[in-house]
């Protein structure tokens, strides 16, 4: 499989990457080379193999409902690059 | 009398606790060095005062007799790392400015332990890449000189844009040429595909990644998080042991990570290899390998035989399989822990008349190429059409892969040994064709082993005829990091220790 | 459901009938101390971002561990919903980008869920029942909330509620009007309340519903449907669903076609309108969150748990039904809320005839409740004192008048006090020494010779007497004795 350019376009504004007009080609080669390295994969069988779900074959373990966490909304808005009051701030949104 | 920065950690450790030296004397040997090796690029944050503080605080628990098993040790960290209130960025411009307000799990083992922190290293960008060139910072030089390079050239480019000085590999390319170049006795890393042991092997140093689970990746950025593993790098089997020892153990705050006690691994060396069996696999033996990897590998073997190993031709069919589909897996993920860098709520935020242009302009500026790129494969292979022909299928190679180790090691092989790369190092800003894959090659050796889980260890096992340092890897059962570093230790015994050229840089 | 049943209740168009078609997507918080991934607190309210741990803020390395409690209350509402419990289920990621979803994705359950298929029986009407089917029940985070009316340029982010645990309950397409799927709604609102998995608080968010609508001519196969976000209240969901499949009429009668879109119930305007944000078509690259394991726990923790389940509002209604004789209409009252439901049993318990016990809740003390915007709960006469004055009432010491009266004083009182010590101390009981009551009678006729000429011709001048000899007693004679002896001595 390949990818043409609006394709490439297309998962670019998906994973919310800008992607300039004049790089798209050169894009394109690059996303079609990984592609065309990963293609010998078709060649093998795996019609009665299950998928890896988990690396370590283990039980989850789960935790007990408790509060521990309490970051502070200080430190949970301390790098924000903009912050009002507590809240995050973001270009209006209108959904 | 060895300058106190060429010591390795475990005669540092000694040392400290005989009362021979001080921690902060030891601590003031490295800034130093650290100081005058500025041109490898290694360190992209130090930390000196805070070293001193902590060497300090080391001196005074060493004297009241309440020294941890690393007390006063100086260690480098990965940028990976989340370290409380430093600079943690891994190595991107999308965590510009970012300091946590945490510390991971992995860092504050080894600070409960007693060691010192100098600071933070260079790396590639989120660890995507196999020669630490895709960094923010720039790339890290090998303190190895290139083959037929005088001290001066060296010098010149490493004032300039290094390109010609050798890569220590990658990601965690500043950990292998800070351990290598003595600007600390031993660092984090993390491995991914390789990045542990490819630049291990690079700079003749040793590292190993444990077993998927056996560190916890609480406060380590993540990349791809069922590949993803932290461990050290040193300058000799033992530092490696001791290092690990400390940085492994259960995190309930990992769901991944193991409820297992941690072994005190130092005490696997020594141990003798007779009646193990060391597999070697056929599949390794790739098309074009060169004669001196070839060369390498059967003198591993011999040093296994002399030392008492049968030595087992084994098959692991799927081997070639394991690099393609990490480059499915790895993106996949990737491109998924990295959607949170979104420029809302720490690092770079670029303007946008709107949302979605912020979003967008962020990430195109935040994102290296390499990143970027392997953004953009991740999520075409998880989008709508493509999931089960890419993402399924791969996972589902992983099993076959993994199938592959267990079969060996059901039929009785206690360690399986090749080699780590597929060459030795390159040079700077020579593998950046428009070919990506020709980079990703470099992983070949190690990749199966994250897909895996397993645990694998690189340790130098001879030169090359250039004269650059060599890597062997040997690969275990899960949680069985003894017998590497058992074996490991064999080869360090049997090959010598490397010994790094004269400086270039200071 | 038999068609004739069903045609009462097709939307009349121009062209003729149409059917509305109607599946739900419940979004239920579950109701737990910490959140599903972190163990931040899921308190309501609260400052801005004060109830965030850093995994909910996203931070760079922080990982997901996941909160037992929250399973536990799955399993319970799938047992609740009488549903398949899975042993095994997966976390996958959803991923899309949006202020308020700090990571980048959702951490939700998307092929292996943990409940699978199971079933609510609903009452619509006193008379109609209807089975809905269940889908599947799977757990998943909430999002974060986005203010917009802060300022005019910005969108302020708050991710106190990034986190929370949710139960998204997917309902077959089973409901055909507004009314039900409000009483579809309701009732799974009573069940998430008796099992405690969910306080069903719609004010708070704590229940949101995403209606699937679509409009059909009768036997025609499933129209296109349209999802409308997010709407909070039961009421609004009747209005949406009213409003929604009056749109798709309109335009498919003039000829147009329905897109499949994600609408917004605007309840000022009483219309729904197409949300913006929502306009692209979305690629959520689902697949298994690597940072977990599937979710795998024992038949015996689902026995436990089932062992240890309330009686649900199904179960109690036949109880009530069988075992105290209640209509059918009255059960269903008394058993909406669980707090009610005991309520009443405790009445019967401190000795009250069921029937009447159950009148005088649903016809007296619910009214009050109401009008003073109390609950159950919150209310101030006890069991045992409403349990009182039905004994009294039912035992003859007080007429129905004054037991209304004798309310009156309880709940000024409050929850303390007394209705048998008042009735003693207040004198309110019932006069039924025939003797006083002759004496009475006796007295009032003596006085209106007219009247009782008038009540000769005319007999039903007896409820003047009844009323004037009531007055002179004050109201505490009994209006049988009052009755009969007034008959006899007037001769009717």
């Amino acid at each position: 499989m390949s990818v043409d350019q609006a394709t490439v376009r297309r998962i670019a504004h998906l994973a919310r990457i800008a992607v300039k007009d004049e790089d798209v080609p050169h894009l394109q080669g690059e996303l079609n080379a990984i592609l065309a390295f990963v293609e010998e994969l078709n060649s093998v069988d795996v019609s009665d193999v299950e998928p890896m779900t988990s690396v370590v074959p283990m039980q989850m373990k789960m935790r007990r409902d408790e509060v521990t966490d309490h970051a502070g909304a200080q430190a949970v808005v301390a790098n924000a690059p903009l912050h009002e009051d507590s809240f995050f701030t973001v270009p209006k949104v209108v959904e | 009398m060895t300058a106190l920065n060429e010591l390795t950690l475990a005669e540092a450790r000694d040392k400290l606790a005989a009362r021979e030296i001080s921690a902060t004397e030891l601590t003031r040997a490295h800034i130093d060095a650290i100081e005058k090796a500025r041109a490898l690029n290694a360190y992209i944050a130090e930390t000196p005062d805070h070293a001193i503080t902590m060497a300090r605080q080391s001196d005074e628990r060493i004297a009241r007799g309440e020294a941890g098993p690393l007390e006063g040790l100086p260690l480098g960290v990965k940028d990976l790392y989340a370290t409380n209130g430093a600079h943690t960025q891994a190595c991107s411009r999308i965590l510009e400015g970012f300091k946590p307000v945490y510390e991971s799990t992995v860092t504050a083992n080894l600070w409960r332990d007693g060691a010192v922190m100098l600071g933070k290293l260079n790396m590639d960008e989120f660890a995507m890449g196999s020669s630490n060139e895709t960094s923010c910072y720039g790339p890290v030089a090998s303190p190895w000189l290139p083959p037929g390079w005088s001290q001066e050239q060296a010098r010149a480019a490493g004032a300039g844009d290094k390109k010609g000085l050798l890569v220590p590999g990658g990601s965690s390319g500043g950990s292998a040429a800070a351990v290598a170049a003595h600007l600390c006795l031993g660092a984090t890393a993390s491995d991914t595909g390789g990045s542990i042991r490819q630049p291990a092997a690079f700079t003749g140093t040793v590292g190993i990644k444990p077993t998927y689970g056996r560190c916890s990746r609480w406060g380590m950025v993540a990349f791809a998080s069922s590949l993803d593993q932290a461990g050290p790098i040193a300058r000799t089997v033992r530092d490696c042991a001791i290092m690990l020892r400390s940085m492994a153990g259960y995190d309930p705050k990992d769901a991944t990570c193991v409820d297992m006690p941690t072994p005190d691994y130092e005490k696997a060396l020594g141990a003798s290899l007779k009646g193990r069996r060391i597999g070697i696999p056929k599949e390794y033996r790739v098309d074009g390998m060169s004669e001196e990897i070839d060369a390498l590998w059967r003198k591993g073997i011999d040093f296994m035989r002399d030392a008492g190993a049968e030595i087992v031709d084994i098959s692991l069919p799927h081997t070639k399989y394991a690099l393609p589909a990490y480059y499915i897996v790895a993106p996949a993920e990737a491109s998924s822990n990295l959607a949170r860098y979104d420029g809302v709520r720490y690092g770079l935020r670029e303007q946008g008349r709107d949302i979605v242009e912020m979003y967008e302009k962020t990430r195109a500026k935040g994102f290296g190429p390499e990143v970027r790129r392997r953004v953009l494969i991740g999520t075409y292979v998880l989008s709508a059409g493509y999931y089960d022909a890419y993402y399924v299928r791969a996972q589902k190679i992983r099993t076959l892969i993994r199938r592959d180790f267990e079969t060996a090691f059901h039929a009785g092989v206690d360690a399986i040994l090749t080699p780590a790369t597929p060459s030795a190092a390159f040079g700077i800003g020579e593998k950046t064709s428009a070919d990506p894959v020709e980079m990703y090659l470099n992983d070949v050796f190690t990749v199966t082993v994250n897909m895996a889980g397993l645990p694998g260890l690189a340790v130098p096992g001879g030169l090359s005829r250039d004269g650059l340092p060599l890597g062997l890897q040997l690969i275990g059962r899960p949680f069985d990091e003894e017998t590497l570093f058992s074996a490991a230790h064999v080869i360090e015994q049997s090959a010598g220790r490397v010994q790094l050229p004269a400086s270039w840089w200071a | 459901m038999t068609a004739a049943a069903n045609r009462t209740k097709f939307i009349k168009g121009a062209t003729g009938d149409w059917e509305v078609v109607i599946g739900m997507e419940i979004h239920a918080q579950v109701t737990s101390r910490s959140k599903l991934f972190s163990g931040a607190s899921t308190a309501f309210g609260g400052d801005p971002n004060s109830h965030v741990s850093l995994v909910d803020a996203a931070m760079p390395g922080m990982l997901p561990v996941i909160n037992e409690e929250c399973v536990r209350q799955a399993v319970r509402t799938g047992l609740g919903l009488k549903a398949q419990i899975n042993l095994r289920s997966v976390f996958d990621r959803k991923n899309y980008f949006y202020p308020d979803l700090p990571q980048g994705y959702q951490i939700s359950q998307y092929k292996h869920p943990i409940v699978g298929e199971g079933e609510v029986v609903v009452d619509v009407t006193p008379t109609e029942q209807i089975r809905v089917g269940i889908e599947r029940l799977h757990l998943e985070q909430d999002a974060g909330k986005s203010l917009h009316d802060q300022s005019p340029t910005s969108s302020f982010v708050d991710l106190n509620r990034s986190g929370v645990a949710l139960m998204e309950i997917v309902s077959r397409p089973d409901l055909r009007s507004a009314e039900e799927a409000r009483a579809y709604v309701t009732k799974l609102r009573t069940i998430l309340r008796y099992l405690g998995t969910c306080d069903g608080d719609m004010e708070k968010g704590s229940l949101r519903a995403d209606v699937n609508v679509s409009v059909r001519k009768p036997g025609a196969p499933l129209g296109t449907r349209c999802e409308i976000k997010n709407v909070n209240s039961i009421r609004f969901i009747g209005q949406a669903v009213e409003v929604e499949a009056r749109r798709q009429i309109a335009i498919l009668e003039d000829g147009g076609k329905i897109d499949q879109e994600t609408r917004l119930f605007d309840p000022g305007r009483g219309e729904t309108r197409a949300m913006r944000s929502k306009e692209e078509a979305h690629d959520y690259r689902y697949f298994p969150d690597p940072d977990l394991l599937p979710l795998e726990f024992e038949q015996t923790l689902v026995d436990e748990l089932a062992s240890a389940l309330p009686e649900l509002p199904d179960a109690k209604k036949a109880r009530f039904m069988s075992d105290y004789g209640l209509a059918s209409y009255d059960a269903g009252v008394l058993v909406m809320e669980r707090d009610t439901a005991d309520y009443f049993e405790d009445m019967v318990r401190e000795g009250a005839d069921a029937k009447a016990a159950a009148n005088w809740l649903i016809n007296e003390y619910f009214g009050r409740l109401n009008k003073a915007g109390l609950t159950i709960e919150t209310g101030p006469v006890s069991a045992r004192a409403n349990s009182a004055i039905v004994q009294m009432v039912s035992g003859d010491v007080i007429s129905g008048k004054i037991a209304k009266d004798l309310i009156e004083i309880v709940w000024e009182a409050g929850p303390q006090a007394d209705p048998r010590k008042i009735v003693e101390e207040r004198g309110m009981k019932q006069v039924t020494d025939t003797g006083a009551i002759e004496a009475a009678v006796d007295a009032i006729i003596a006085a209106n010779p007219d009247k009782v000429e008038q009540a000769k011709a005319k007999p039903t001048m007896l409820g003047w007497f009844v009323g004037q000899v009531m007055k002179q007693t004050g109201g505490k004679a009994n209006p049988q004795s009052v009755n009969e002896l007034l008959k006899s001595k007037l001769g009717l």
